[in-house]
């Protein structure tokens, strides 16, 4: 406690740090996984290579990353933009199978209605394939933003600067309240981003709160998507969804 | 007014849908595509807004090649009921309704308050504007499905089974109101079913389609149920079943017309010598009231 007492204004600024290097790869990592996503969906013979060269990506250990990313791209070793780029590469790599299979899940009757009715190409991904693709899209966003909030931490083995930190220096000094302050904010925050992520999740697709929700939608969600079923059942719009039909005449 | 010439359609399977066929779809008019399943009836719909390009032959609105229009524009120009319904199920149905005017550029609020009124105009509460398409009756569904078809106003509609996934009494009723809001605003319509009773109740002209697409025969209702041309056609519409094969009995002073197994279908009003049609009432079986006016009005000449 005295430790927390002494040292929070640091405490605070590494919290900040570490939010300033998860959000900008988990949105970098949707930005480039949708593309993706969308290219191994519908080009010929795109799905096998692009989901094989993605999870290649995954293979890869972090720790030479952080060493394969500046030389690449000439990047600063040890600075938050290789940092940023090492978590995207991570976030792409699961995210874009997540993509693949979120356009996957959007009935293909679904998109030929909305081009037989006067969509272009354009306005029907934008209005129809997206919005339809979002529920599978939006549990691959859960499970990245947690991953990423967590990998963001190994960083501090090799010197970048972020809740991590607190574990690396906590063990070196011995100091146990400090590695047990920094576990409790990592899993603080990502619980906060992932909430974040509902909520965004939930104002952008109104639909799927509803109780009636959508025929042929599926329930393909990650890990992080079990429960939020439940709970949106609960809500009370169930009520104006259950008005009896007779009202249509 | 639509034209199909010589139009053929063989899927990259091999498969013909639609062999050779040429057809003329008068201007406000409904002409009602008629066949069974898998003989090429939703495939020559949607040659009309090009989600389907003929192999060979043209295909006319208004005198114009859809060949040379532009996809968007057309299909934006013309009114098309999907056979599956194709609502999206993310939008509102309000939303639904409003796809085409928004797309075209008309204010979200504009856009709405015609398709409030369009809700009306097939029957259904505009309350229900503000659900999702899940949230309603198969009934309910079709009927936005023709709200939305109507949405831009245009002249030509396709209806691919509009009516399909309902019971038979919602069936006959949004058959009536199809037939009322034909009366109101008569479009040029092109109506697909495999229901023989739809077909003779909304066509002004019927085609009948044997598989492969070929026409087997085109003509008023009236025209098929007295003369059909072959077997085929004959077999197609039942006219050889019992049910069909009407005659007039008395009971208690009233003319009942019975099928062939005495099985009162409705009663004949007026006299013969006056005009029969639309004279059948109260039909016990409103189905066959448009196969009864059909019968009797080829039985009245001879009379
Ligand atoms: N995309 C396609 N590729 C290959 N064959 C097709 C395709 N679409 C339709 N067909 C075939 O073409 C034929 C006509 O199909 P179509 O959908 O036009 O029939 P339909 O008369 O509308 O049938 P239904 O009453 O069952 O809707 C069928 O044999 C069908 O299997
Ligand atoms: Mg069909």
């Amino acid at each position: 406690m005295k430790w927390l007492s002494q040292n929070y204004p640091q405490v605070v600024d590494l919290f900040l740090t570490h939010l300033a290097l998860s959000v900008p790869a988990i949105v970098a990592s949707l930005l480039i996984a949708v593309p993706l996503g969308w290219s191994a969906q519908h080009g010929r013979g795109l799905r096998g290579p692009v989901l094989v060269g993605v999870g290649l990506l995954y293979a890869i250990p972090s720790l030479p990353l952080f060493i394969i990313v500046p030389v690449l791209i000439g990047t600063p070793l040890r600075s938050s933009s290789t940092m940023i780029v090492v978590l995207t590469v991570y976030g792409v790599a699961v995210l874009v199978r997540s993509a693949a299979d979120a356009f996957a899940s959007v009935p293909a009757a679904t998109l030929d209605a909305a081009a037989a009715v006067g969509h272009t190409r354009w306005s029907s991904f934008w209005r129809v394939e997206l919005p339809l693709a979002g529920p599978v899209l939006l549990a691959g966003v859960r499970v990245i933003t947690v991953s990423t909030v967590s990998l963001v931490s190994v960083g501090a083995v090799i010197g970048i600067q972020s809740l991590g930190t607190l574990f690396t220096d906590g063990f070196q000094r011995g100091i146990r309240f400090e590695v047990l302050t920094g576990i409790v904010l990592i899993v603080a925050l990502a619980v906060l981003l992932d909430g974040l992520v509902v909520l965004a999740g939930r104002l952008l697709m109104p639909w799927t709160r509803r109780s009636a929700g959508i025929r042929g939608s599926r329930r393909r969600g990650g890990p992080g998507r079990r429960g939020d079923s439940g709970r949106v059942l609960a809500e009370p719009q169930l009520a104006g969804a259950a008005q009896p039909e007779g009202a249509s005449r | 007014m639509i034209e199909f010439r010589s139009v053929r359609k063989e899927y990259a399977d091999g498969t013909v849908a639609v062999g050779d066929l040429s057809l003329v779809v008068p201007e406000r008019s409904t002409t009602v595509l008629l066949g069974s399943s898998g003989c090429g009836k939703t495939t020559l719909l949607r040659m009309v807004n090009r989600m389907v390009d003929p192999t060979s032959g043209t295909v006319l609105v208004d005198g114009r090649d859809v060949k040379e229009q532009d996809r968007v524009r057309l299909r934006r120009s013309i009114g098309y009921v999907l056979q599956a319904g194709g609502l999206m199920p993310h939008r509102s149905v309000l939303d639904n309704v409003a796809t085409v005017p928004r797309l075209e550029g008309a204010t979200r609020r504009a856009a709405h308050a015609r398709a409030a009124e369009l809700l009306e105009v097939v029957g259904l509460d505009p309350a229900l504007g503000r659900r999702y398409p899940g949230q309603l009756s198969g009934g309910q569904q079709q009927r936005v499905g023709v709200a939305r078809a109507l949405g831009a106003d245009p002249d030509v509609l396709l209806m691919d089974e509009p009516f399909g996934a309902v019971d038979p009494i919602v069936r006959a009723d949004l058959q009536a109101e199809l037939r009322r809001l034909q009366a109101e605003l008569g479009k040029t319509v092109l109506f697909v079913t495999h229901d023989v009773d739809e077909a003779l109740r909304l066509g002004d002209e019927v085609v009948v389609l044997r598989s492969g697409g070929v026409v087997a025969q085109q003509g008023t209702p009236a025209e098929l149920v007295a003369a059909p041309a072959d077997d085929f056609v004959a077999d197609f519409l039942g006219l050889r079943s019992r049910q069909r094969q009407l005659s007039v009995r008395e009971q208690d002073g009233r003319r009942l017309v019975v099928d062939a197994d005495g099985r009162p279908v409705g009663v004949l009003e007026g006299s013969l010598e006056g005009s029969l049609e639309g004279s059948l009432e109260g039909s016990l079986e409103g189905s066959l009231e448009g196969s009864l006016e059909g019968s009797l009005e080829g039985e009245v000449p001879g009379a």
